[in-house]
């Protein structure tokens, strides 16, 4: 494999760096299906210019998915974009956008297991892409919350309604967003983070 | 009109389809040629793991050594690192675990959930997110 001269590998900018106090980083998993808006999600909260981590996929993977490469392909590369939020000196939070179908997950050793929590996107036009999803992370125990980006096309449905097709207890939230606004991303995390303060609340208590 | 239906699932309810350890197989011609020998034992490194550099590249590193130990002259993920190395994220663990064993770098582990969480992290979190 052609590796250019290490003097021309481009780093992050100066401004992008951590400070040498970074101590420990924490990641939430954004996840939903192709062109549900992860990625546009993570760049709008994001500090840093989503950046793309991929994997390579071995034949073992291939033949379930017809969207993937060629029948003579070997290898596929699966990405992933990810975004960044330093919280204090100390604590960095890091957000992945990752493909629903489940095979992908493994591809990266912990990604759901070591995150905080998980945030569905869901597209109302596409709502049972979203299904395996979730049934997935409530067999992980990963707890999650569902956002609803809202497309100007898109079904708009009563969050009982939806609630009651995602088969969602009543304590997970849902809520709609706009992810290409920075202040509605944020809410979705902030809705995600305290429910997860509830969960932590309510496990100290039993 | 009614939005399509779902069936929730119980936690550990898994049949858990995941292929036995696909995750592990790799393309080993590349492993070989970025990793250089070692047997390919990795260390237990995650997504954000923090690299930090414990001093300036070797005469001996490798062009991609060298390039890793630049990047992290001050703390990276191993995210970041594959992403600005344009490597795959297991070849970029294989390059770091024979730079932990020469103690040229410095992991700094992550905050993994917890059964009970840590409320004052959540905490610590929120606050961040509320300065957006």
């Amino acid at each position: 494999m052609d590796f250019k001269s290490s003097d021309t590998i481009p780093g992050p900018r100066t401004e992008d760096r951590l400070p040498h106090t970074a101590e420990a980083a924490v990641k939430i998993v954004i996840v939903g299906g192709f062109g549900v808006g992860k990625t546009t999600m993570v760049g709008s909260v994001s500090e840093i210019r989503p950046l793309t981590t991929e994997e390579t996929m071995t034949q073992a993977g291939i033949g379930v998915d017809d969207n993937y490469g060629s029948a003579s392909k070997t290898a596929t590369t699966v990405a992933m974009d990810f975004g960044r939020i330093s919280i204090t000196d100390e604590l960095v939070l890091y957000l992945f956008g990752t493909p629903g179908q489940e095979r992908f997950w493994f591809l990266w050793n912990g990604l759901f297991e070591g995150a905080l929590g998980a945030v569905v996107l869901v597209d109302t036009r596409r709502l049972e892409v979203s299904f395996d999803v979730m049934g997935r992370l409530e067999e992980r125990g990963v707890p999650f919350v569902v956002a609803v980006n809202s497309f100007p096309d898109a079904p708009r449905y009563p969050v009982a309604e939806l609630r009651t097709a995602l088969d969602l207890p009543e304590e997970i939230p849902i809520l709609d967003c706009d992810v290409r606004r920075r202040a509605s991303s944020r809410d979705v995390l902030m809705t995600l983070m305290r429910f997860l303060h509830s969960l932590a609340v309510k496990g100290a208590l039993t | 009109m009614t939005p399509p239906q779902r069936q929730r699932r119980s936690t550990g309810a898994a049949s858990d389809g995941v292929p036995a350890k696909e995750g592990e197989l790799r393309n080993p011609e590349r492993l070989f040629v970025i990793g250089g020998e070692g047997g390919g034992e990795r260390a237990d490194l995650d997504l954000v793991t923090l690299i930090v550099a414990r001093a300036d590249p070797p005469v001996s590193a490798t062009p991609e050594q060298a390039a890793l130990l630049r990047l992290c002259a001050a703390p990276l993920s191993t995210a970041e690192l594959s992403a600005y190395l344009s490597l795959p994220f297991s070849v970029v663990t294989v390059l770091l675990t024979d730079l932990l064993a020469k103690e040229l770098v410095q992991a700094r582990a992550p905050i993994v959930r917890q059964k009970v969480a840590d409320r004052n992290l959540l905490e610590a979190v929120m606050h961040g997110l509320q300065k957006l």
